[in-house]
């Protein structure tokens, strides 16, 4: 059994629980991925499986090509990713990995590039009140103090300011799988999942 | 565009026994109450008002003048709740929200019956 799996975002929408609870849900397209590679303590150190996500693709240059060939991929295969094993598991080249090893009510975490948002300011990056817009109010969307003077007479590490929001790497915990497709490769999950409509996501067995 | 993944889920989903229902229509909402572990039917009859978004979030509002007060119910269309939906009779409006009933009483407030 592989320990996850790659997948596309779909879209959000909401379904009804049966006692008429409605749920917002995610719908991810979530394989057909197949192992390209298999790495091995013995061989490169570490035990892991790569997957491929299978997708209409262009034309791989060579050396993509021939890796691809190596596993039988049929299609086109663009996003690759790899994936950890903990004590070996039955995967070989070529093995097709699909949506239905997910069962629904289990817990997976979904990992995604968050949209990015470019250079914010401190209101909307951190959340910061900022100041009265009106009332000759001066200070709007500003950071405000970033520390006291003479002592320490720098800024600490790690004190939040503007800068890049988003598009970065966010993984989204313990999401319950409502639904699973198997015809259609679609994983249904419960709550939000980073990233825009479209985006590659890796869906992975919960931690925890 | 939607995606047909989800137009799928979406039309799963949603509920093709409800009848035809037009704004301006009285109608009466039958709503599943559960109490304790016993389940019934409890009716909300009133005038449909307004009808807003669409796919599964799509809600229906009724109102109706209870005791002299009015009362404004909004309903999920497409959620299990709502057992069936009756149309007891159907008005002539001129626009899709009857917001303008809020400020009308007795009289006033009726509705012309549409002609088929």
């Amino acid at each position: 059994m592989s320990p996850g799996i790659i997948g596309k975002k779909i879209g959000m929408t909401q379904v009804f629980r049966p006692d008429g609870q409605v749920v917002p849900v995610t719908l991810l397209k979530a394989g057909p991925c197949v192992v390209v590679q298999r790495k091995t303590p013995a061989r490169d150190g570490y035990d892991a499986v790569q997957l491929a996500l299978i997708e209409k693709a262009r034309k791989p240059n060579k050396p993509q090509a021939g890796h691809l060939k190596k596993a039988g991929v049929e299609g086109g295969a663009r996003f690759l990713r790899e994936f950890r094993l903990k004590g070996g598991a039955d995967l070989k080249p070529g093995d097709r990995v699909l949506v239905d090893q997910f069962k629904p009510k289990e817990k997976v975490d979904v990992t995604g590039i968050s949209k990015g948002r470019g250079f914010a300011g401190v209101v909307r990056r951190h959340g910061f009140g900022g100041g009265d817009a009106t009332h000759g109010s001066m200070f709007h969307r500003a950071p405000g103090s970033i520390g006291a003077s003479s002592y320490p007479s720098r800024v600490f590490p790690g004190t939040r300011m503007g800068g890049q929001m988003g598009n970065a790497q966010v993984t989204v915990r313990n999401l319950e799988v409502i639904d699973v497709d198997p015809e259609d490769h679609v994983l249904m999950v419960k709550g939000a999942v980073p990233g825009p409509n479209g985006g590659y996501v890796i869906v992975r067995r919960a931690k925890r | 565009m939607i995606s047909p993944y989800l137009s799928k889920v979406i039309n799963k989903q949603k509920r093709t026994d409800l009848p035809e229902l037009r704004i301006g229509d009285t109608v009466r909402v039958h709503v599943k109450i559960k109490e304790g572990d016993k389940e019934r039917l409890q009716a909300f009859e009133g005038t449909l008002i307004a009808r807003k978004n669409s796919g599964l979030g799509e809600t229906i509002t009724v109102r109706k003048i209870s005791f002299g007060q009015g009362v404004e119910r909004i309903f999920p269309l497409h959620a299990p709740v709502i057992d069936h939906i009756d149309v007891v009779r159907s008005g002539r409006v001129r626009r899709a929200k009857l917001y303008y009933l809020r400020n009308l009483r007795g009289k006033a407030a009726r509705l012309r019956e549409r002609e088929q």
